[in-house]
């Protein structure tokens, strides 16, 4: 070879060293803020972890108490929110998947709801309040759990639309052939098809509204009671861990520590158990 | 088997290689000659491609392969540690199956090898772009849009850009693997031609599964089947006068 | 004969049912949006009747003299979500490229599996940690370092002047960037496991080195579909809340430096709107509420927009 540059390759070798030692202390970098997270999360939930969390409500600052109340009204709202807002999702993932081909519809609610998915939940709680608090003059359970449905109808859309879109359309036709009307394909086989797939995006939303704080704080508000009334406020973990990390009381925080905890190992249980359904669904295809 | 060559450019002593436990080189014993076109030929499967790219070390970038025996490059032994893989890599240039132009302009292309080695004035580069691209035979069709991006050009002219931008570096030895396999037959004809002549300065291998093609282009033909080498001599003998049986099978179209 | 047209007949009309069913849902989701903007709008105006385009310039947040700006908080989230970018993107882009080119195989898992863990943790977890264990030892060993070395710099050291109080804009912006950094980087590492081996093989073979290779060939390669998920970590980042709030301090003030404490859109309304009084109170929130969700629909669609780009020139190419 002409011309060999021993200086400039060994310019090059040296970046190549540089550039890619950078790289491997990104990872680093990354699994020791996971750790240092995780490790805080686990060691200081722990220690505040005992029964009287899951038996007593939430105390005043200064005395004994639990998340009981909270425990129990984020379980009511996540449970309506879901029941709201699966049907709302998947109807409207069907239509994008088996009617949505012609026509400006189906693009532009795509677009639309891939918008809705990454919006600050923030907001979708202010818009909530609007329409759903201000309008009757009170805080309510209802509102808390339609804002968490509004962040599930995205999340089930996509999904549902993905894992609807995947099945075959041979499938579809085989069943046609055999004289079925198209709803009945699209409830018996398609459904049936898709239908792990279709549990795996709920779980994840599920996921995802278990850890939300933003859209509760003012629609479901807070709730210091045992309360399952949704018509007024009630109390959710989440909302209750933001309360009372956020005041000067040890005690307090010390609950948020534990709250924080379950919350966490709910979240990232529903994420493994998505993940695991998906991937033995996988397999199996 | 008779290389009347004095030296052999690429030599191999008992290679053997593995795809994880699958033994897909059994025992290579090969002396590419010099300045010669070599071509490989050989059912789906047989190894030529993966025996191609054993000569420039690309298996590497694969952990699950590896290889086992001698390749000496000009009597080098590739795999020795003072041998660096990527001036290895300069030195050995290769062409693939299906046009694969980098995303940048077709002067870029051509000058990407050039410049990672070489520190070449700007009108040095110039000149040595043109030069390839006029070896390749396309300076005539990208001289006025060589700021243009190389996807724009038609599939043999890519390819005919890949040779380009193989040959710019002033490689020894030149590896394609089935440079023709994705164009069409007139693109085909060109870039045999264009063979033929890049082997007075080259030293080229070829893989390819058309038969007529190995006819047609090269002066060395190397018959696989299953990993093994089974006969490797001068084209004229091997298509009119095959020493093994399993050849002349091959060759009359009894199988593959 | 009539039981069979009479089946048909009910399957038609049923099928025209459940077809109009769908497309009733999916068009309320269509409205949503228009829903979400329309209210919001609504519950501006008494503010922006009352102070008119001057809101989005004034530093002013008075609720005793009712005189509110959105200056403070739209300046905040600008800047807590370019901090975070400007920590994350680079970050994300070494881990990407560690999953794509350097690790061994049998470590992709584990590493997009701890991936995936960092991106499910709830935000707020990140704020209490961000509050509780990083901002003190953040007031007690960093900001000391960056008071007395960046902050007598010429020209830019006023941005790094200030008290070590461990909470502030920069440590808001830090902890936005460790959430960011989960979705940015398997949004990478996705675009870039598309790109073709035999790309790849045609630079080595010519000599590069993997940094090369990556620079030359991947980067370029996929470049509308890494620009597509910076934009979408920064929608993300633009709109975060828990994590913020507890660590940006909840100042309704301006300054230069980064080390002290300020607002971002999202913490005001999280720390304030419940116990706003007074209608033009509110609903200057909410005229920020209403900016956030339009500046975040602007930096999504935009990168929707590219996605889209992307993934039609790759059915072109195969």
């Amino acid at each position: 070879m002409i011309n060999f540059d021993t200086k400039r390759y060994a310019r090059r070798k040296f970046i190549n060293a540089l550039t890619l030692t950078l790289s491997v202390l990104t990872v680093a970098f990354a699994l020791m803020f996971l750790i240092w997270i995780l490790w805080t999360l686990f060691s200081q939930g722990l220690s505040h972890l005992s029964l009287g969390v899951f038996t007593k409500m939430t105390p005043p600052p200064g005395s004994d108490g639990g998340l009981l109340n909270a425990i129990v009204g984020s379980l009511y709202m996540v449970v309506f929110a879901t029941l709201i807002g699966t049907p709302v999702g998947i109807l409207a993932g069907t239509y994008l998947a088996e009617y949505g081909k012609s026509g400006w519809l189906a693009p532009t609610t795509r677009f639309v709801n891939d918008i809705l998915l990454s919006a600050p939940s923030i907001v979708i709680g202010l818009f909530v309040y609007e329409v759903a608090v201000h309008t009757v003059g009170h805080f309510s359970g209802w509102a808390g759990s339609f804002a968490l449905s509004l962040l599930v109808i995205p999340v089930v859309v996509r999904t549902t639309e993905n894992m609807m879109t995947l099945v075959p359309s041979t499938l579809r036709e085989a069943a046609s052939a055999l004289g079925a009307p198209y709803w009945k394909v699209i409830v018996n086989v398609v459904y049936k098809s898709a239908r792990t797939g279709i549990l795996t995006g709920l779980l994840l939303a599920v996921a995802r509204i278990s850890g939300e704080t933003a859209p509760l704080l003012f629609t479901a508000l807070n709730n210091q009671f045992w309360s399952t009334d949704l018509g007024k406020p009630i109390a959710s973990l989440a909302v209750v861990i933001f309360q009372f990390a956020m005041s000067p009381y040890e005690d307090w925080q010390h609950l948020a520590w534990a709250g924080a905890l379950l919350i966490t190992l709910f979240v990232l249980g529903l994420n493994i158990l998505a993940r695991t359904l998906f991937r033995q669904n996988q397999s199996q295809h | 088997m008779s290389t009347q060559t004095l030296q052999s450019k690429i030599s191999t002593k008992n290679l053997n290689f593995y795809y994880g436990k699958f033994h897909a080189l059994k025992n290579i014993n090969i002396e590419i000659p010099a300045n010669t076109v070599t071509a490989f030929i050989g059912p789906s499967g047989c190894g030529k491609s993966t025996l191609l790219r054993t000569f420039n070390r690309m298996y590497e970038l694969y952990p699950k392969q590896r290889v086992e025996g001698e390749i000496l490059l000009d009597g080098k032994n590739i795999h020795s540690s003072d041998q660096d893989l990527n001036l290895l890599r300069a030195k050995v240039g290769m062409v693939f199956q299906k046009p694969t132009p980098f995303p940048m302009s077709i002067y870029d292309n051509v000058a990407f090898g050039v410049k990672l080695y070489e520190k070449l004035s700007k009108s040095e580069m110039n000149d040595r772009v043109e030069w390839a691209l006029q070896k390749a035979a396309i300076w005539n069709e990208v001289k006025d849009k060589l700021h243009q991006s190389g996807s724009g050009l038609s599939g043999g002219q890519q390819q005919r850009l890949c040779i380009a931008r193989g040959v710019a570096v002033k490689p020894n030895v030149l590896l394609l693997d089935e440079p023709c396999s994705a164009l069409d037959p007139i693109s085909t004809s060109r870039i045999e031609e264009l063979i033929t002549e890049l082997k007075a300065d080259y030293s080229i291998v070829m893989v390819t599964h058309n038969m007529q093609q190995a006819a047609r282009v090269s002066d060395y033909t190397a018959y696989m089947y299953l990993g093994e080498l089974i006969e490797f001599d001068d084209t004229n003998t091997i298509f009119t006068r095959p020493n093994r049986k399993e050849t002349e099978d091959y060759i009359t179209g009894k199988f593959g | 004969m009539s039981t069979a047209s009479q089946t048909t007949n009910m399957g038609a009309k049923l099928d025209k049912l459940f077809r109009n069913t769908t497309m009733v849902f999916a068009f309320l989701v269509f409205v949503l949006l228009f829903g979400i903007i329309a209210t919001l709008f609504i519950g501006s105006l008494p503010a922006l009747k009352a102070f008119g385009p001057a809101f989005f310039t004034s530093a002013e947040w008075n609720p005793v003299t009712i005189d509110f700006g959105g200056l403070v908080p739209i300046y905040g989230t600008f800047v807590t979500a370019l901090i975070a970018m400007l920590i994350g993107v680079p970050v994300s882009f070494g881990i990407a490229i560690f999953i794509t080119e350097l690790s061994p195989n049998w470590l992709k898992r584990p590493i997009g599996v701890a991936i995936e863990l960092l991106a499910g943790i709830p935000s707020i977890i990140y704020g209490m940690w961000g509050l509780f264990v990083f901002a003190p030892l953040f007031a007690d060993h960093v900001q000391p370092w960056i008071n007395d070395n960046l902050g007598e710099l010429p020209v830019v050291g006023v941005v790094f002047q200030g008290p070590p109080m461990g909470i502030g804009m920069l440590t808001a912006g830090f902890i936005l960037a460790i959430m960011v950094i989960p979705f940015t980087a398997s949004v990478m590492r996705d675009v870039f496991e598309i790109v073709p081996n035999m790309l790849k093989e045609s630079a080595y073979g010519l000599g590069s080195t993997t940094w090369e290779v990556v620079w030359n060939v991947v980067l370029p390669y996929t470049k509308t579909g890494v620009i597509g998920g910076i934009m979408l970590g920064l929608g993300r980042a633009l709109g975060e809340t828990m994590a913020v709030t507890f660590v940006i301090g909840n100042a309704h003030e301006l300054s230069s430096s980064l080390m002290m404490p300020g607002n971002t859109i999202s913490s005001a309304l999280a720390n304030e709107f419940t116990e706003a009084v007074g209608d033009v109170y509110s609903s200057s929130l909410i005229t920020l509420g209403l900016t956030l969700f339009v500046i975040t629909f602007i930096v999504l669609s935009l990168a929707k927009l590219l996605l889209i780009r992307l993934s039609m020139r790759e059915g072109k190419q195969s």
